[in-house]
């Protein structure tokens, strides 16, 4: 219990730090690099839930490909000129007044004498028979399969919008043209040449 | 013993963090999507830690759903900052006032 408890603390202090540290840091790039650090973090955190399936999820979806979609936007972005923030300060007081009261009354909010019956419960401890991807699995494609597929549909979409936004066509490229060739007749290609002369 | 208001105090905080990041940050529109990540998570902290503690694996699924949606839609974020680099050369957020209301 004791270990469950240092760990706990450990890996919220590490995930508050760093997200404190994304968005402070002046450079893009660092800021990335601390998102991951809170992305394991907070994975650890869900491991302790024993929430296995979405803790691993969460690294390698988010670690593995979202965080190397910023990394690769933040490189491929010339943005050495950005690189200073000056005018971090201007609304610094006004955020952190705004911020620290809504935190306060989250916080307030949350207290174990608010949650009911919930302020003293346990959290989920299975056996070593248990398996998270087996439940989720089968809560996925029974009860939630419609969802799990607007889900499908909803990543088909950005991979279209985002392709469809960012791909830039060439001007000389060298595409065959479909809708011209089924255009063509006989009348535009065929040209014949007799010795009366040229013959359409 | 980890209260389920450890992990409801710590979501909180994170969530504050990332609103004021988005409020401060007037410079760079990554960083504000990173921000938005941020937001994401500490909302998915708090589902998971609620379907832990009430035996209740609907929760995880639902976490499931907003990880898909926040790829879709940094994918789509990441794609729309790239045309607007394209276009104005800058991805600071002050420089962004074409829309004047």
């Amino acid at each position: 219990m004791i270990i469950q408890k240092l760990v706990f603390y450990v890996f919220s202090a590490l995930l508050i730090g760093s997200s404190t540290m994304v968005i402070v840091s002046k450079h893009s790039v660092r800021a990335a690099f601390f998102l991951i650090v809170a992305f394991c973090a907070s994975a650890v955190l869900w491991m302790l839930l024993e929430a296995e399936f979405l803790a691993l999820l969460l690294i390698f979806v988010y670690v593995g490909a979202v965080m190397t979609l910023f990394m690769f936007v933040v490189m491929m972005l010339n943005l050495d000129k950005e690189a200073v923030q000056e005018k971090f300060v201007r609304y610094l007081p006004f955020a952190v007044v705004v911020v620290a009261l809504m935190v306060a009354v989250l916080i307030f909010a949350v207290k174990p004498g608010h949650l009911g019956d919930l302020g003293a419960a346990m959290s989920a401890h299975h056996g070593a028979d248990y398996s998270n991807t087996k439940v989720l699995g089968m809560l996925l494609y029974t009860r939630y399969v419609y969802p799990f597929e607007l889900a499908a549909v909803i990543l088909l979409i950005a991979i279209v919008a985002s392709i469809g936004l960012t791909h830039r066509e060439k001007s000389n490229n060298k595409r065959q043209r479909i809708a011209l060739q089924l255009e063509a007749t006989k009348k535009d290609r065929l040209v014949v040449i007799t010795d009366m002369g040229v013959n359409k | 013993m980890i209260t389920l208001t450890d992990y409801l105090v710590v979501g909180a905080i994170l969530f504050g963090l990332s609103l004021a990041g988005m409020v401060i940050n007037r410079k760079n529109l990554i960083v504000l999507l990173m921000s938005i990540e941020l937001m994401l998570l500490a909302v998915n902290m708090n589902f998971i830690a609620f379907s832990s503690f009430l035996q209740d694996s609907a929760g995880q699924i639902f976490v499931f759903f907003i990880l898909a949606v926040a790829a879709a839609e940094t994918a789509l974020g990441l794609a729309i900052l790239i045309i607007l680099f394209r276009a104005r050369q800058s991805i600071n957020v002050t420089d962004l006032n074409a829309l004047k209301g």
